[in-house]
C-alpha cells in the first residue's frame, strides 16, 4: 500500500483545481481517475452540448482561456481540451484508468482502495462532481411497455431516437436544449414543465453570465440565514451557449412547435398526467427573472458603464388558455421519454457514516469531516460553486483548511 | 427581500411557523398528519360535515368547538338549495388557502394587508356529472381565481406574494396534481 498526504478522486476542473492548490502549499497527492481527465464531458454529455459559460469564464487557479473567442461557447471536446491543458501546465500528478472501489477510514487517515491498488492518507478531496448519475423519477416505472426511456446522459443525438412523438421530462438547461434539438429535426415533442428559471442570453447587449460575474451574483458567498438547502436545489437557467439565440425559453420553445405541459404527476392506465400549476410555475420564473434584470439595472447604475444598451423585459411566458393536463403513451404514438430532471452526485463507494437520511452528503461548506472534503457541489460556499469558473475559490478555501487542519491534528 | 418587522402586523404568527419548521426537522415524524371530516346524509341532497378531531404532532388532537359544514345543491337541480354545491366548497377551499397564504407569505416579507379578496371561479358542463357525454369530465374544466389586493407593496411584489401562495397551498396542490383517493364501506 502507498502513503500519500492527499487523495484527490476525479480529474475534471473540480479534482484539478485542488491539485493547482495543494501543489502551491507543496503537500503531496494524488489525482485519480477513473477514465481521462475530463471523462464526463467527453462521455456523458450529448453531441451538441456546449458550455453555457462563455469561454473567458473558465478561469480556474493559475490558468484562464487564451483564446481568440473569449465570448464563444466551448463545445464538450473542446472543454475537454482545455482542461488536458491545464492538467499539463500545473503537472498534475493525475493516475487515468483507476477506479475508486472504497473510501474507508484507517487510523487518523483514509484508506483508499482502487482497481491499481490502495492508498493510505491523510485527505480525501471528493471531486467527482455534482452530476455523476441522471435523477429520475420513481415514476418513471410506470412507464407503458414499448416507450423507450433515456436521460441527457445516455442521450448523444437525434440519431438515437426512433421516429415519433417524444416527452421531454424537465425545463431546464438540458432538457430545453433536447427538447429544441429533437424538434428541430421533426420530432413532435412535448416538455414537461415544472419549477423552471428562465434568462435570456444576453441582457443590454451584454451575455446574461458577463452581468452575473460582474454584478457579483456568483461571488455571492451563502449566508447562514440564507435557507442553504433551497438555494442548492435550484435549477439551472434555461441557457444555451449560442450567442445568435436570444433565449432558449418557453416562449421560444412553443413558437417552434414544441408541446409546453405542466410538471409530470403521474402515469397511471397509459397516461402521463401533468400538474395544472404551470400558470404559477412560469408567472414564478418571470417574476424571478424581472428581479434579477432589475438588479442588473440598478448595479448597472450605480457604474461607470459605457455602451449598455438601454433596459428592457422579455414578454411575459405564454401559458395558453387551457395546458394539456395528459398525453396517451399507449397507443405507440409516444416512442421515447426523457428524463431530463436533474442530476445528483455518486458516492456509492464512500463507505463512511457522512449522509443524511435523504441520502445527501452532508458537508460544511465543503468539509464533510476531517480531513475529508468536497468541491463541486451546487452552492457549496458560494452562487458559483459548481461552474467551472467558481471551483477554484473554493479549492483554494478547503486547501487552507486542510493545511491547518493538518497542523492542529500534528500539534 | 424584506426581513421582519415588527410593524407589520397581518395576525399571522410567522416566529410560530418558523419555529415549526425547526421542530420538524428535528421530528419529521411529528409532521405526519390526518385530518378527517365527518358526512351525514340529512335528506335529498342535504348533507351535513362535522370537523374537528385530527391526528398530529404524534398525537390526537381535540378542538374546543366541533366545525358544521353544510352540502346541498341548488333549486334549478329541483333540490332544496339549503348549503352551497360541494364544488363550491372546494372553491372556497381553494380561495381560503391562496388567502390564507398570501397573508402568511406578506407577514414574513414584512408586507402589511389592508384588503385582499380573491374571486374564483370553476367552470362546469354538468352534462358531465348527468353521464350524458363520456367525452365530458365531471369536475371543473378550468377553475380561475382573481384576486384584488390592497397592500404596502408594488405590484410586482404583490404578485410574488399570489404566486409564492401557490407554490406553498395544500389545497392549490390538490387540484392541480392528480390524489389516490380510496373508498370503502364499513
Amino acid at each position: 500500500m502507498r502513503h500519500i498526504s492527499t487523495v484527490i478522486i476525479g480529474a475534471g476542473q473540480a479534482g484539478l483545481a485542488m491539485s493547482k492548490c495543494l501543489s502551491d502549499r507543496s503537500v503531496t497527492h494524488v489525482v485519480i481517475e477513473r477514465g481521462e481527465i475530463a471523462h464526463a464531458w467527453i462521455s456523458e454529455r450529448w453531441d451538441s452540448l456546449r458550455l453555457l459559460t462563455p469561454n473567458w469564464q473558465s478561469r480556474l487557479p493559475g490558468y484562464a482561456y487564451s483564446g481568440d473567442a473569449p465570448d464563444g461557447f466551448m463545445t464538450m471536446p473542446q472543454i475537454a481540451d482545455y482542461l488536458r491543458g491545464y492538467a499539463a501546465c500545473c503537472a498534475a500528478p493525475v493516475e487515468e484508468r483507476t477506479t475508486v472501489t472504497s473510501v474507508t477510514s484507517q487510523g487518523f487517515g483514509y484508506r483508499v482502495e482502487t482497481t491499481q491498488g490502495a492508498w493510505q492518507c491523510d485527505n480525501v478531496v471528493l471531486a467527482t462532481g455534482a452530476c455523476a448519475q441522471a435523477q429520475i423519477p420513481q415514476l418513471a416505472n410506470n412507464l407503458p411497455p414499448g416507450v423507450t426511456s433515456m436521460t441527457p446522459m445516455s442521450y448523444k443525438s437525434p440519431a438515437q431516437l426512433d421516429p415519433g412523438g417524444v416527452l421531454v421530462v424537465g425545463a431546464s438547461a438540458s432538457g430545453t436544449q433536447i427538447a429544441a434539438e429533437l424538434r428541430a429535426v421533426g420530432h413532435e415533442v412535448t416538455l414537461a414543465v415544472g419549477s423552471h428559471l428562465r434568462a435570456p442570453r444576453s441582457y443590454r447587449g451584454r451575455d446574461i453570465q458577463w452581468w452575473l460575474d460582474r454584478s457579483g451574483v456568483l461571488d455571492a458567498c451563502l449566508d447562514p440565514l440564507d435557507d442553504i438547502d433551497r438555494i442548492r436545489r435550484l435549477p439551472s437557467m434555461q441557457l444555451v451557449g449560442d450567442a445568435t439565440l436570444a433565449a432558449l425559453d418557453l416562449n421560444t420553445l412553443r413558437a417552434r412547435g414544441v408541446q409546453i405541459v405542466g410538471r409530470i404527476a403521474g402515469i397511471r392506465e397509459g397516461y402521463a398526467q401533468f400538474s395544472g400549476a404551470l400558470a404559477n410555475h412560469c408567472a414564478l420564473s418571470d417574476l424571478k427573472l424581472n428581479r434579477l434584470l432589475e438588479s442588473f439595472d440598478a448595479w448597472a447604475e450605480s457604474q461607470t458603464l459605457s455602451g449598455l444598451k438601454p433596459p428592457h423585459r422579455l414578454e411575459p411566458t405564454e401559458v395558453g388558455r387551457d395546458p394539456v393536463l395528459r398525453l396517451r403513451l399507449d397507443d405507440g404514438h409516444i416512442r421515447t421519454v426523457i428524463w431530463a430532471t436533474g442530476y445528483r452526485p455518486d458516492f456509492h463507494w464512500l463507505d463512511l457514516p457522512v449522509f443524511n437520511a435523504k441520502g445527501g452528503l452532508d458537508h460544511t461548506f465543503g468539509v464533510v469531516g476531517p480531513g475529508l472534503y468536497v468541491l463541486g457541489m451546487p452552492a457549496q460556499q458560494r452562487r458559483k460553486s459548481a461552474f467551472i469558473d467558481g471551483v477554484g475559490a473554493d479549492a483554494e478555501v478547503l486547501a487552507n483548511h486542510l493545511i491547518h487542519n493538518r497542523a492542529s491534528r500534528v500539534a | 427581500m424584506n426581513t421582519v418587522e415588527t410593524k407589520v402586523d397581518n395576525g399571522v404568527n410567522t416566529e410560530a411557523l418558523i419555529g415549526a419548521r425547526g421542530a420538524f426537522s428535528q421530528m419529521p415524524e411529528a409532521a405526519s398528519f390526518v385530518f378527517r371530516s365527518t358526512c351525514d346524509w340529512v335528506s335529498g341532497t342535504e348533507s351535513s360535515n362535522t370537523i374537528n378531531g385530527y391526528f398530529g404532532l404524534g398525537e390526537e388532537q381535540i378542538r374546543k368547538e366541533t366545525f358544521v359544514v353544510n352540502a346541498d345543491h341548488p333549486e334549478v337541480f329541483a333540490a332544496a338549495d339549503t348549503a352551497p354545491t360541494p364544488p363550491e366548497l372546494v372553491l372556497s377551499a381553494l380561495g381560503s388557502c391562496l388567502t390564507g397564504g398570501v397573508a402568511a407569505v406578506a407577514q414574513h416579507r414584512g408586507i402589511q394587508l389592508r384588503k385582499v379578496q380573491a374571486i374564483i371561479e370553476g367552470e362546469i358542463d354538468v352534462r358531465g356529472i348527468l353521464g350524458m357525454d363520456p367525452d365530458i369530465r365531471n369536475g371543473f374544466n378550468a377553475i380561475r381565481v382573481r384576486f384584488e389586493i390592497d397592500a404596502d407593496a408594488s405590484e410586482s411584489d404583490i404578485r410574488a406574494l399570489v404566486a409564492q401562495s401557490q407554490k406553498r397551498s395544500a389545497v392549490f396542490d390538490l387540484l392541480t396534481n392528480p390524489t389516490n383517493v380510496f373508498v370503502d364501506v364499513a
